[in-house]
This record gives structure tokens, sequence and C-alpha cells, in this order.
């Protein structure tokens, strides 16, 4: 794993970091599910959380998103009965990209990777302008395959790890993350959730510098300003998903939402 | 004589059938799987652990199970000798408790309170339930609200049994659902919660403890067939396969064995409506390779690997995978793996039932339909052992509303019944 290359994909999400630290920011990075509401609805909801991203991080919906909660889980049903399938999200994505050039990464489980063929889905997602890969059911050491393709084909990719994690593991998916490392701050699946505090993130952070040589984004129960801004004090990045799909679900103002989320990314 | 667990060539270090199986897991769990198998890899040859799961098994559960050599209906297929191996002799009803208890007292051992389980026809919940009450463990048992309906009587033995049952009613609102939310049950409530998985699927070392567990199905096998005929392997073994717990156990006992020595191994997939008709659950005949809860299996999923919804007559049958261990005995010929159709289940149910006085679980009669079908190519001499997995109270009901749409009250019913049998 140490031998994957420095990609494309991992500079320009190491430049979105560098960019926010500059500007005295952890890096903010929404979260929105291909295809939702709808496929038609989709680009519309997606800029609007571009306009206050550092890096967009885009869902592919799946029949089985065992990581997720039931906001996202329900997301992706909709998107699914709405006939956006995995292509159809790269395409989506491609289309994304011909309107910005802030890196977007793509969230998906491996199956519909298998599905597609390794090689050709990192083809694909290459050619639609993704930049980096978050695969929330492949621990680093499971398949190698799947990391070298996409290294291959300039994409960085992201792992996980929890706060159940030991030290050993903690040093064996730092080391195989190259675009960020990401760091769940509960154990559970993804969901806005009441009393989230930093509990045990800080030191899961201190013990993953130690081996990380990207930067480390910290993500599951993060809903509003407050939670970012703790969130902004230890990590170098903040994922949000679930709120933005509620409130999007809600008819709420998402584009506020966004607004005031990534203020509170602010140091 | 104790308790032993065999060990098996597979799977490798890194809990891989060939390709098969894995840990396609988040993150977070990983270090729960680690310390399982840990607590396994111990407690297997603890002696203290096997005389207690021992004493259960018998004292408890009642083994051994019969091995019941099945006369009328040896007679009516006209060929081999037809054996059941009885696990619906087992209290509870089924071969799930065999399992559940075992992994039960692990969880006492961990120091575990709470378990959780996810159930289909409801046997392993019930099973669960059962062995909660049993340790004084709490449980938690996930169920889709399709299953709810078709399984109502076992939802109120677990109730009964001090379990919480939780209806799932996400995607299909099946097996499949309700693993799902156990998985994120367990995710969540990792570190004080053991999950009691039902079959021999999952992320390692799920599938090779489970089958360690029911193994002692295929070895009691060894020694009645010894003892009946002569010899410890019986030509062919017949079991059903959805998840594939209750077929590995009677099969891997003999899976291993050089091919001049190994019976003839079939699994009986759910081809529901049948397997071009799209709504079944025969994942060697009609999936593909795929990642489901957490291993690498035959899977039935779309060309873009969303999971294709599983259709089977039976709640038990009724998921889109089968444990890794089959797929490597399906890819190496260990075994084969042949599809039977929701009216071939049913006509079989009906058959053993007037034959032979039992009443087969739903998931059973696809096992039986086949050995009928097979003992008939075979010759006198020949045995075909049918694994009995289950009784069939839990599906009497739905059995009724399906014999109801299917013809006028009274008439005889199936193929497969022979004319003297309504004489």
């Amino acid at each position: 794993m140490t031998t994957l290359a420095h990609t494309r994909g991992a500079a320009r999400l190491h430049a979105a970091f560098e960019q926010a630290r500059t500007e005295g920011r952890a890096a903010f990075i929404p979260y929105m599910t291909a295809g939702y509401p709808t496929a038609a609805g989709f680009p519309a909801l997606a800029q609007t959380l571009l306009a206050h991203a550092d890096i967009l991080e885009v869902g592919i919906p799946y029949s089985d998103p065992l990581g997720d909660g039931p906001t996202i889980q329900r997301a992706s049903e909709q998107a699914l009965a709405g006939g956006t399938s995995t292509r159809h999200s790269l395409a989506l994505v491609a289309g994304l990209r011909a309107q910005t050039d802030k890196p977007i990464v793509v969230m998906t489980y491996v199956n519909p990777i298998y599905a597609v063929g390794p090689r050709e889905f990192m083809r694909l997602a290459q050619r639609a302008g993704v930049d980096g890969l978050i695969l929330p059911d492949l621990p680093p050491d499971q398949d190698l395959e799947i990391a070298e393709l996409a290294a291959e084909h300039g994409l960085a990719v992201t792992f996980l790890i929890a706060p159940t994690s030991t030290p050993a593991r903690v040093a064996l998916v730092a080391r195989a993350c190259t675009g960020f490392l990401y760091a769940v701050s509960v154990t559970g699946v993804t969901g806005a959730r009441e009393g989230a505090a930093l509990g045990e993130v800080p030191a899961m952070l201190a013990l993953a510098r130690e081996h990380a040589r990207a930067p480390i984004a910290v993500g599951f129960g993060v809903k509003d300003a407050a939670t970012a801004r703790q969130v902004a004090g230890v990590a170098d990045g903040v994922v949000v998903g679930s709120a933005f799909i509620t409130a999007a679900a809600n008819g709420q103002d998402v584009d506020a939402l966004a607004a005031s989320i990534r203020a509170g990314c602010v140091r | 004589m104790s308790l032993t667990l065999p060990t098996y060539p597979q799977p490798d270090a890194r809990g891989r059938f060939g390709r098969f199986g894995g840990r396609y897991v988040p993150e977070t769990l990983i270090p729960a799987l680690d310390e399982l198998e840990t607590a396994y890899a111990a407690a297997r040859t603890d002696p203290a652990f096997l005389n207690e799961l021992d004493r259960l098994l018998r004292e408890f559960v009642g083994r051994p199970s019969g091995l019941y050599l099945a006369q009328r209906l040896t007679e009516h297929a006209g060929g081999a000798r037809i054996y059941l191996k009885r696990e619906d002799q087992n209290y509870t009803g089924a071969h799930k408790i065999n399992n559940c208890l075992a992994q039960a007292l692990l969880a006492v051992r961990m120091g575990k309170k709470r378990v959780i389980a996810e159930t289909g026809a409801g046997q392993h919940g019930v099973a669960s339930a059962t062995a909660a009450a049993l340790l004084g463990l709490s449980c938690v048992v996930y169920m889709g609200a399709e299953d709810i309906r078709r399984q109502a009587l076992n939802v109120f033995r677990m109730k009964l049994l001090g379990a919480e049952v939780r209806e799932v009613t996400s995607g299909t609102a099946t097996l499949k659902d309700a693993t799902n939310e156990a998985i994120r049950d367990w995710v969540t409530n990792v570190r004080d919660t053991f999950y009691i998985l039902g079959s021999v699927v999952g992320p390692h070392p799920y599938p090779a403890m489970v089958r360690d567990f029911q193994s002692v199905i295929g070895e009691e096998v060894k020694v009645q067939h010894q003892a009946l005929e002569g010899r410890a392997a019986p030509d062919a073994i017949v079991a059903c396969v959805g998840g594939g717990s209750n077929a590995i156990g009677i099969f891997a006992p003999f899976a291993y064995l050089p091919e001049e020595e190994r019976p003839l191994l079939i699994g009986t997939e759910a081809a529901g409506e049948g397997v071009d008709s799209g709504r079944h659950a025969a994942s060697v005949a009609g999936g593909r390779i795929g990642v489901l809860h957490g291993a690498m299996m035959y899977l039935l999923n779309d060309d873009e690997g969303q999971i294709v919804p599983p259709h089977s007559i039976s709640a038990g049958l009724d998921y889109p995978g089968i444990g890794p261990e089959h797929c490597l005995y399906a890819q190496t010929g260990a075994a084969q793996y042949v599809p039977v159709t929701d009216a071939q289940a049913l006509d079989a149910l009906q058959l053993l039932t007037r034959l032979e006085g039992i009443i087969p679980a739903l998931e059973s009669a696809h096992a039986i339909y086949h050995a009928v079908e097979l003992a008939r190519t075979m010759r006198p001499e020949q045995t075909v052992v049918v694994n009995l997995s289950g009784r069939g109270d839990k599906d009497v009901a739905e059995v009724m509303r399906l014999l109801s749409l299917q013809e006028p009250a009274g008439e005889a019913p199936g193929q497969l019944l022979a004319p003297e049998v309504h004489a």
C-alpha cells in the first residue's frame, strides 16, 4: 500500500485542504446523494452545496448501504427509484465537473465497483472528473487491487477509522489513505444525532497524525455550525451529509444551512 | 464422550474461501471481528466451553437428532434408500438452535450482556431468543415487516421469550434488510453487544464459526449411517440452501474427503417461480459474484451492483446471497446446487406429510423434492440423506393460504404424488 502513487486527485484534494488552512478554516466537505431528490433536481442542489464547499462528496445510491443511517438510506432509495444508478451517478458528477474546478470525491460501496468491474469503474470515474473515492465498507487490507486501480487512474482513496480502531488499525488505515483520512466521530452509522460531543475524537486524531500522510477529515453526526466548530478545532476537514438531505426533504434553506456550517468551520 | 469441533482446511488466515468471504464491513467492526475471532479460537478447544455446549446440545436441544429411514418415501421414489436427518426434532424446531446456543455461550464468555439477531422465517430469531432466555441475556431481533406478516406465530414466540422484535420496513422488508439493520445496530453498540448471526454468511469469522457449530449434524450422520449401513458416508446428501447453514453443517464433514470417498453433495436453492422468471432466490444458478453483508459470494445483483430482491415461498430461503464456503464448493464441484421451485417445494411438503406423517418446513421441502428425484435415479443399495432442517409448524398457516389459492379444497394436490397415495 505504501507504494501507491501520489495521484493527481490526491494533489488536488491536498491543495483544497491547504487553501482552507491558509484561510484559517477546516475544509468544508458537504455530502449529497447522486440523483437526490431527483436526477433532474440533483444538479441544482449540488451546485448550492458546491458554492460553499472546499470539496464536494457525492454518494452513489446503493440498495444496501450498511454504513449509513436512515436519512441517507432513504435518500438512496428515492434516488434509485428515480432511476439513478452507478453509471448515471458518474454522469451526474461529469455534469458538475463541467461547472466547477473544486475537487469532487465519490462515496461508494464496493459492490457497485465489482459489478461494473473495478477497471471499468475507475475509467468511468476518471472520465467523469472524480478526484477521489471514499469506500465505507472496504477496509484497506481487504482488496489491494481497488486502491491500485484507483491510483492508476489518478484517483485518491479515502478509508475510514473509527473510535473502536486499535492503534495498529489506525496506523494501517492512515498509511493507506492517499486523498484524506476519514475519521468517524462515533461508533455508529451516518446521521445527525443529539449530544454529539467530540469524546474520543482528539485522541484518535492524535494517533492518526503519527501515521497519516494525508489530511484528516471528521464526519458522522456533524449537523450545524456548533458541531462543525467543535470538529474544526481538531480536524483538517469537516464532513456533513444527513443534515443537508433532511433540510432538502423538509423544504428548508439548504444554501443558508451550508453557509452557516461553513462559517462554523472557521477556526 | 465430549464434543470436539472439527477443523477444516478452509478458510485461509484472511477469512477467504478461495476468492469468496472476507470482511467487507465498516472499519468500526473490524476490531470487534478480531476480538470475536480470538475469543472463538480459544473457546473452540477449551474443555469448559465444549463440555457446556455438549451438555446443552444433549439435554436442552435433545441431540443427537435421529437418522430416520423414510420407508414409504423410499418406496414411492423406487430407488435409493432415503434417510431423513431429523433436525426438526430439535427443541425450537430447527437446526438453528445448535448455532445459537453456541454463540450465546460465547457471548457470555466474552462478557457481553446484550445479543442481537436477524431473522427471516423466525426460526433463528426464536432460537436466539431461547438461548438468550436460557443464559440471561437481553435480546433484540430484527425482522422484516413482510416476514412478520408471514410468521406471526414465531414473532409471538420471541416476545414470549422476552426478546424485543424490531420491525424493519426499509428496502424489501425481508431477511436482507433485517440483516442490514442488525449490522447497523452492531456498528452502533459494538462494545457491549454480541451479534448472533444466523447463517454461514457475513464477515469472517462468522461463516467458519457457524459452520463449525452446525457440523454436529454431519458428524452425527457419520456415526448413525455407520451403525445403520455399515459405512460412515452415504452416497448422496441433499440439503436446502438460503444462506446455507443447515447445508454446510451436513456437507462440511464430508466435503473435504477425497473425491472417491465423498458423497454426492447437493444443495437445493429456492427457484421461486423459476430461475428465468426473475422471481427467485437462487444465488448460484441465477446470481453473479458480489459483496453483501460483509462477504464476497454469489449474489443476486444487477449489472450496476444493486441487490435484486429475492423471492421464495419460504421466508427462510428468501436471501439474495449464499455462504462463501458454498460458493467455493460450487466453483470446485465439491457440491452441486440445483434450483427447486415454490410449486415443487409445496408438493414435496404434502408428499412427505402424507407418506411419513412429518410436516417439514417449506425450506426443507425444497431438499425433499430433489432427494426424491435423485433417489429415483439411484440403485436400491444406495442411500440418500436429506437434511430435514426444520419442522413445518411455522409454515402451516402460509401453506393453508397458498393451497386455498391453488385449487378447490379437498382436491388432491401435486404432480409428485403418485395415484396410490390418494387411495
